[in-house]
């Protein structure tokens, strides 16, 4: 069958779905507005729950995408998506038009701007800092505090942009207390004289493997747990971090001075995802995330028939649930096209 | 002071920079499962005691965490040693010997201290 | 620190604050506890600045001392609030300027209220109409009296005759600046700066020449908080209140306290002085208690008023330290003498000649 899939976004799911896609026969057209291909996971050091090295994964998909079926347009983004009959005309910003008979938005998500959290002081404490800039630090193998020291004294907010109506988001960003959980014990490893603290709401560690985790972090590890939401953040003379939480278990406020705070930074709906649901007409669901037309078997599916959606441009996923709703959408791709064909050759 | 008529009331928030850990600390070398508890308070809603005084076995835990050390040494003494706590605990804390632990460490700093 | 994270801050929170033609409400407590700072107000405003400032004899409190003292019910504030802004209306003005910040948060909360809920302003128009037969216009602009001397600070500067300085040593004077709760607490973006880094009076010190100071409990209530003062069994939780903020800042060895609010500068001042009866503490240097200032005697001072004609001598805490650390010229034999100036007799005059 010679047909044209255009999947934009190379992060996990564009390049599985594009991958796949490729073995499957079609001719792909890979966009991604980056440079380079690989997504958020090209800034993570650790995978959880099993703490393999994330270039590992990467490495499974630059091989998918290694394929003379796929066209990679890196350094390119999305103006127009076109529909006539069952054509899409995709626009790129180098004014390239390509034809395709069916479309995979995989244009996953943006790491919450921790800054909008105010009363954390990120970008203006010094010893502020994110999960994605810890990651950062962990590839650098310098964990260090703003002056150049090692910390010793961590703590580590959960829900930071995440079940939070005062930044708008209802929802659970079901990464982060993982994502905590494995930098907690990351931590401990470089720095075997720290203490790391987790700061949680609650902890949800619904995935496989991740409840043993979070006990090997307490058992192993020492990392304590203190359920309780971080109410605010200051700097003290000495620049190192004042917390004020609640001790919710004992219903005592508590505070503490710490050398580190780490922010454990939510998922929201893309950017470029945004961009892509105006000019596509693609409809977007309370969340922001993309609408999918049915939560339990329709979740490829968005409200333009022949436009697909893969990974967490439609809700957070793990890098499993990812690759797996991205071979999904493929699926429903080729359902797709073979009924096309048929209608046409009718 | 009588001159004011009111006095300086005490702050309730637990300094944690401030207390000492040292129970929590000689615990954690000698039951390492003190670390597992989860609060879930298994151990308080199944403890005979806790039906009839003010004890939580769960609260317990977290005041030796903390370091509230005078607030734990006050209620210790209740726990009556039965071990009901055990057979529910879905993290297998040996909360009994959490319990007699802190008792002996208690008993360290002070000779009546429980 | 990062200051350009602060300024990004700053920079969503600006607010439109008018440029001339003002009626001005006065507070019901800021004249007995800091009796200048009104009146410095007004100089500023007419004598240095030439703004047209309006103010009116029948303005009565606007009740929110009472409202958030539990005593007084909501439909009641709001029908007195709407007097006030029929008092305006009727002197043909539309830019509405509360001295107290209680008073700012109150109207705040009642305009966004019958934003929200336009039939809550019919019936309180209602009222108005039944117990005065007056009628009133929202206020086109609603500014607290720290956002016009922040919106005036560089004129201010330009005008000055003192900086925030040490003259010894050349530093800048470090300074703790408190926000009313009421300012931006309960509405973020109705304030310069917003609810977490408030730049309404750290504009005024970085422009006058001093440093703000940024310490762990620069969010914490000063204490006041109506019910837990106005019961005295209440006090030693408002007392505790302060003494946090003092703890807290006293590593930073601030010079002088700048405050927007009525209660906060007549708390964090005389609960110094409980404090020290109550435990010998003081947290100033050389044993002396932390100086503190409304916004208004504060740019008094930096245009060279005398520092008795702005009430300096009602503090609790001596300021003559601070007078002369900037090197301000004053008469310590006048301290507690009646004042001539005839600059403030003025002001007096054109009170009795509104009545």
């Amino acid at each position: 069958m010679n047909k044209n899939v255009v999947v934009i976004g190379a992060g996990v799911a564009g390049m599985e779905a594009a991958g796949r896609l490729a073995i499957a026969g079609f001719a792909v057209s890979l966009i991604e507005k980056q440079e380079s291909q690989g997504g958020h996971l090209n800034n993570w050091h650790q995978l959880f729950p099993d703490r393999r090295d994330g270039k590992e994964v990467s490495e499974y998909l630059r091989k998918l995408t290694q394929n003379d079926r796929i066209k990679l347009h890196t350094g390119t983004s999305i103006e127009k998506i076109n529909h006539v009959k069952n054509i899409y005309a995709v626009t790129t910003s180098s004014g390239e038009v390509l034809n395709a008979d069916a479309v995979v938005v995989a244009t996953g998500f943006d790491l919450f701007k921790s800054s909008r959290k105010e009363e954390y002081g990120y970008g203006i404490y010094d010893n502020v800092i994110t999960s994605a800039d810890l990651e950062g630090m962990f590839q650098s193998g310098k964990i260090i505090m703003h002056d150049g020291r090692a910390p010793e004294k961590i703590g580590i907010v959960h829900c930071v942009g995440s079940r939070d109506e005062k930044v708008g988001n209802l929802y659970c960003s079901k990464l982060c207390c993982v994502t905590a959980v494995k930098q907690a014990i990351e931590l401990r490893e470089y720095l075997p004289a720290s203490k790391v603290f987790c700061f949680y709401m609650d902890m949800r560690m619904g995935g496989s493997m991740y409840e043993e985790l979070y006990r090997e972090a307490q058992e192993k590890y020492g990392i304590s747990f203190i359920r309780g939401k971080v109410s605010e953040a200051s700097e003290a003379i000495n620049n190192k971090i004042k917390i004020k939480v609640e001790d919710t278990l004992v219903g005592r406020p508590l505070k503490m001075e710490l050398d580190l705070l780490v922010l454990m930074a939510g998922m929201e709906m893309s950017e470029g995802g945004k961009r892509i649901a105006a000019v596509a007409g693609l409809k977007t669901g309370e969340n922001r995330f993309f609408a999918v037309a049915d939560q339990h078997y329709g979740s490829n599916n968005s409200n333009l028939k022949g436009i697909f959606l893969a990974g967490t441009c439609v809700a957070p996923m793990n890098i499993t649930e990812t690759i797996s709703h991205a071979r999904a959408a493929v699926s429903e791709v080729i359902d797709y096209l073979n009924s096309t064909e048929k209608q046409r050759n009718g | 002071m009588d001159k004011f008529g009111f006095t300086i009331s005490k702050g309730r928030q637990i300094d944690y920079d401030l207390n000492d850990r040292f129970i929590a600390e000689y615990i954690f070398e000698h039951e390492p499962s003190f670390r597992l508890c989860i609060e879930c308070g298994g151990c308080s809603s199944t403890c005979s005691t806790g039906q009839f005084t003010l004890f939580s076995l769960r609260e317990l835990h977290i005041l030796i965490k903390r370091g509230e050390n005078d607030k734990a040494r006050q209620n210790i003494r209740k726990c009556m040693l039965c071990g009901k706590c055990m057979l529910v605990c879905p993290r297998g804390v040996n909360t009994r010997n959490v319990v007699l632990l802190a008792r002996q460490a208690f008993q360290k700093e002070n000779e009546h201290a429980v | 620190m990062k200051i350009d994270g602060k300024r990004a801050i700053w920079s969503e929170y600006q607010k439109d604050i008018e440029e001339d033609h003002y009626f001005y409400v006065r507070s019901c407590i800021r004249q007995n506890f800091f009796p200048g700072s009104e009146v410095a107000f007004l100089r500023i405003m007419r004598d240095v600045l030439k703004k047209d400032v309006y103010e009116h004899p029948c303005h009565t409190t606007c009740s929110g001392i009472g409202y958030h003292g539990d005593v007084v019910p909501v439909d009641t504030a709001m029908t007195v609030v709407a007097r006030q802004f029929a008092l305006m209306t009727e002197a043909g003005y539309k830019n509405y300027v509360p001295s107290c910040i209680t008073s700012f948060g109150l109207y705040t909360e009642i305009l966004e209220t019958w934003h929200h809920f336009p039939e809550v302003e019919e019936r309180v128009r209602k009222h108005l109409r039944n117990a005065t037969g007056r009628e009133f216009n929202i206020p086109g602009n609603l500014a607290h009296a720290s956002d016009i001397i922040y919106k005036f600070r560089k004129e201010i500067a330009a005008k000055a005759k003192y900086t925030l300085v040490n003259k010894e040593t050349g530093e800048p004077l470090k300074v703790v600046d408190h926000i009313g709760c009421h300012y931006s607490k309960m509405f973020p973006s109705k304030g310069v700066g917003g609810a977490e880094y408030p730049y309404v009076l750290a504009g005024m010190i970085e422009e006058w020449g001093g440093e703000v100071i940024d310490y762990p409990e620069r969010r914490h209530c000063c204490g006041f908080g109506f019910r837990q003062y106005l019961v005295q069994a209440n006090r030693g939780y408002s007392v505790a209140c302060s003494r946090e903020k003092f703890e807290s800042m006293k590593p930073f060895k601030p010079d002088m306290i700048l405050t927007n609010c009525p209660g906060c500068p007549m708390f964090l001042d005389r609960w110094q002085y409980v404090i020290n009866e109550m435990e010998g503490t003081t947290y100033g240097q050389n044993g002396e208690g932390i100086p503190v200032f409304t916004y208004e005697e504060l740019a008094g001072l930096v245009l060279g008023f005398d520092p008795w004609d702005l009430g300096l001598q009602m503090h609790q805490i001596n300021v003559e330290p601070l007078l002369d650390k900037i090197g301000i010229e004053y008469s310590p034999e006048k301290k507690f003498s009646l004042n001539t100036d005839p600059a403030v007799s003025k002001v007096k005059h054109f009170a009795k000649a509104v009545y």
